[in-house]
């Protein structure tokens, strides 16, 4: 039974906010990018594989090309060697987009506290979700994925994400 | 150490001084002398050593007892045939001056004198390329050197753009590059990784291509490079164990026994019955593992996705027994110096048996698939060919060197754990191409799946750590009720297991080649220096070979083929 608008525009018709449908859209389309470098990229395998099956919650279509890919999930240790493409990669994803840091390693360094380790990579660039684990379950991956979810359904489709953000390569 | 290597050795060189080290003959000789010692060690036919596993530096600054100088630089060859191994160490007076290369005997002194380079500083005269090779192009000094803070970490803010390495390789392959314009062709230079699907991690395959045809490559690694080696150096030998995990992590708990054997080789510990058939059987099944996603992965890259979900989800099974057992799916950390970690679980012997016959199904449809399949065949058959000669001459162990045809196994040719009362057989590769690689791994998943069978028939009961309180923990009874009990489980917390003063390499047939343990002690209960001498280090360093020649897509499926690993790679 339509009320108010919708009941003139006949019953084919519904009214909705844009954040609600275009954010409906976004959470459950998302195009993950595998910055996979360590052992967590071989946990994420399994999340992608038959028994977890990440394609539950829309998000198999894993891209290997930033451009058609607006989730970054970056699994494993990043170097200082490997910083400047990380950077790169990111900056050529279209807006809107999300990024992971699975595992301790991406999150803080982890275990590797020394010369070569970028001691978490949101020194580098901005991070929505943190997983915890060395190397995480593929479970926890599914859990940042809901987390993104969440985050996706509570943002505003006119607001810019992370515009100030500024990094150590910045 | 068979005897009659150091009697020869010893007859060899009598003006050398010669000593044993675990199984290892050592020579130490002066710069001066070098060369000519690892010419006559090369091609001496009663010497012959064909393989040079590893080339290594060490830096005496902080070590307790004088030498000769602060530097020195170490060679491990092996006779593959005769099972005789030889490390010859040099002093480095000056490291600017350094030593001569020995890239004009072995292939795989390239990348292992720029290693030394990259870390240590030390310069190899005539080497052709001497440039850093894990540590980024804007790194400043050598982090392995022990006057350089573990912690200063530099940033990088750019990458190299190789070019002038990518033009000197073509100028070698006899590629023109005025010839090439004047027949209107152009040499395109592509670039896979170091974020590329294919690259299964992060490596960086530059080519420079005529149509599809690969006219010249050079790769470069060191993108997961972490510090494995200087953080070892600042842990004691016990805690080294959760690093190993996280050298080849597809098969984790094979590093963690590799790394505590070689460890035990020089405590001269002999571990419990009970511990070596664990020892046995979980290294096997680890490398099963190992062959299962490596397989599955390259089959992917060759378009047959419905291989992956038949080997892969097998594995994925047996991540039940693995966690059950270790607490773990991926990075078990489970042995301990002086045995294992705990005992089997009640009633795993079942669910091995499980895992096993599923193993067996996923594999037996996998190869239904491939076996009879046309398009495998043309795609990998003859294709990146690598000769046995050029193989040794690379460093090449594992099931790489054996698809060539060498039929060398470290389980064969120097068993360890009672290999060599276990019925299998090695499989061997004629001609060394992309098929025979895959080819071997298939069936060294049924002969693993063989010994694993044996050994559970074998396995006898009993402790599985020793029981020496100076190696292995006391029971949790006796650090309660009595003083010795809790000191000594303090001092092995704190201090670690001492380990007495010296230098030795130890290596296992892990599934990816020979992995080996390179170790300076000090006396204390942390490793002074701890190399780890890598298989698909000098694997990718003759990449190159294989792909020069060949079609760009040919180089995405042989890199799968000769299985990188990342960590293990860069450690």
């Amino acid at each position: 039974m339509a009320l108010g608008l919708e009941a003139s525009l006949g019953d084919t018709v519904l009214t909705t906010k844009l954040d609600a449908v275009i954010n409906w859209g976004r959470e459950y389309s998302l195009w993950p990018f595998v910055f996979g470098t360590a052992c967590c990229a071989i946990e994420f395998m399994s999340a992608a594989a038959s028994q977890l099956d990440i394609s539950r919650w829309g998000a198999e279509v894993v891209r290997f090309s930033p451009r058609q890919a607006d989730l970054l999930l970056v699994c494993g240790t990043i170097s200082y060697k490997q910083a400047p493409i990380l950077k790169q990669i990111y900056e050529q994803m279209p807006e809107p987009k999300w990024v992971v840091a699975m595992g301790a390693c991406a999150s803080s360094g982890g275990i590797y506290d020394n010369y070569c380790t970028v001691q978490g990579i949101d020194t580098i660039i901005p991070v929505d979700v943190y997983i915890s684990g060395c190397p995480p379950r593929p479970e926890a991956v599914l859990d940042a994925l809901m987390k993104i979810q969440d985050q996706i359904r509570g943002e505003s489709v006119l607001n810019d994400r992370h515009k100030d953000f500024k990094g150590i390569l910045d | 150490m068979n005897t009659t290597a150091l009697e020869l050795l010893q007859a060899a060189f009598p003006d050398v001084p010669c000593t044993a080290s675990v199984d290892a003959a050592v020579l130490t000789v002066q710069p001066a002398q070098l060369e000519t010692t690892l010419s006559r060690l090369k091609n001496d036919p009663t010497l012959n050593f064909g393989l040079l596993l590893d080339v290594t530096a060490v830096d005496y600054l902080d070590y307790p007892v004088q030498q000769e100088a602060r530097f020195s630089v170490v060679y491990t060859l092996r006779n593959w045939e005769k099972n005789m191994l030889v490390q010859v160490r040099t002093p480095v007076a000056d490291p600017e001056i350094g030593v001569p290369s020995a890239t004009k005997f072995w292939d795989s002194a390239n990348w292992g004198e720029r290693e030394a380079y990259d870390q240590y500083g030390i310069h190899f005269q005539g080497h052709p390329d001497l440039r850093r090779i894990l540590n980024h192009w804007q790194f400043q000094g050598h982090p392995l050197r022990k006057d350089y803070p573990i912690e200063q970490g530099q940033i990088c803010y750019e990458s190299d753009m190789l070019e002038k390495e990518i033009k000197a390789r073509l100028a070698q392959k006899g590629v023109d590059q005025t010839l090439m314009e004047d027949i209107n062709t152009e040499i395109m230079y592509l670039n896979l990784g170091p974020s590329h699907p294919a690259t299964h991690g992060a490596i960086r395959i530059l080519t420079a291509l005529d149509g599809e045809t690969i006219l010249a490559n050079i790769n470069e690694i060191g993108y997961l490079h972490r510090g494995f080696e200087k953080t070892a150096e600042n842990r004691t030998y016990n805690q080294v164990i959760p690093l190993t995990d996280r050298l080849n992590y597809c098969s984790a708990l094979m590093n963690n026994i590799a790394y505590a054997k070689a460890v035990e080789s020089w405590l001269g510990i002999d571990i419990t019955e009970r511990a070596k058939f664990m020892r046995v059987i979980l290294s096997e099944f680890f490398r099963v593992q190992d062959h299962l996603v490596c397989i599955a992965a390259n089959l992917v890259d060759m378009g047959g996705l419905t291989n992956y979900w038949y080997l892969y989800n097998e594995k994925e099974a047996s991540y039940d027994l693995i966690s059950r057992l270790t607490g773990a799916r991926l990075t078990s950390s489970f042995t301990r110096i002086g045995g294992m970690y705990r005992d089997f679980y009640e009633g795993w012997e079942a669910d091995m048996e499980n895992h096993l016959r599923a193993i067996e199904k996923g594999v037996n449809d996998s190869l239904k698939l491939v076996l009879k399949n046309r398009i495998v065949h043309d795609r990998t058959q003859n294709v990146c060919v690598m000769p046995a000669e050029k193989a040794l001459s690379y460093g090449y162990t594992g099931p790489c060197l054996r698809a060539s045809g060498v039929p060398f196994d470290l389980r064969k040719d120097n068993p360890y754990y009672y290999y060599d009362t276990f019925d299998f057989t090695i499989p061997l590769g004629s001609k060394g191409d992309i098929y025979d690689r895959v080819m071997i791994r298939y069936e060294e998943i049924f002969q693993s799946i063989s010994i694993i069978r044996q050994a559970m028939k074998r396995i006898p009961k009993g402790p599985v750590t020793i029981s020496n309180n100076n190696v292995t923990l006391p029971p949790k009874a006796e650090v309660y009720k009595n003083i010795e009990g809790l000191a000594s489980h303090f001092k092995l917390v704190f201090e670690g297991v001492r380990v007495p003063a010296g230098e030795w390499y130890d290596s296992f047939e892990a599934a990816n080649g020979e992995l080996g343990f390179y170790f300076v002690s000090d006396g204390s209960g942390r490793p002074y220096k701890c190399k780890v001498r890598p298989p698909c280090f000098y694997m990718m360093g003759g990449f190159h070979e294989m792909v020069e020649g060949e079609m760009i897509a040919d180089a995405v499926i042989n890199l799968g083929s000769i299985n990188i690993i990342g960590g293990e790679l860069d450690r």
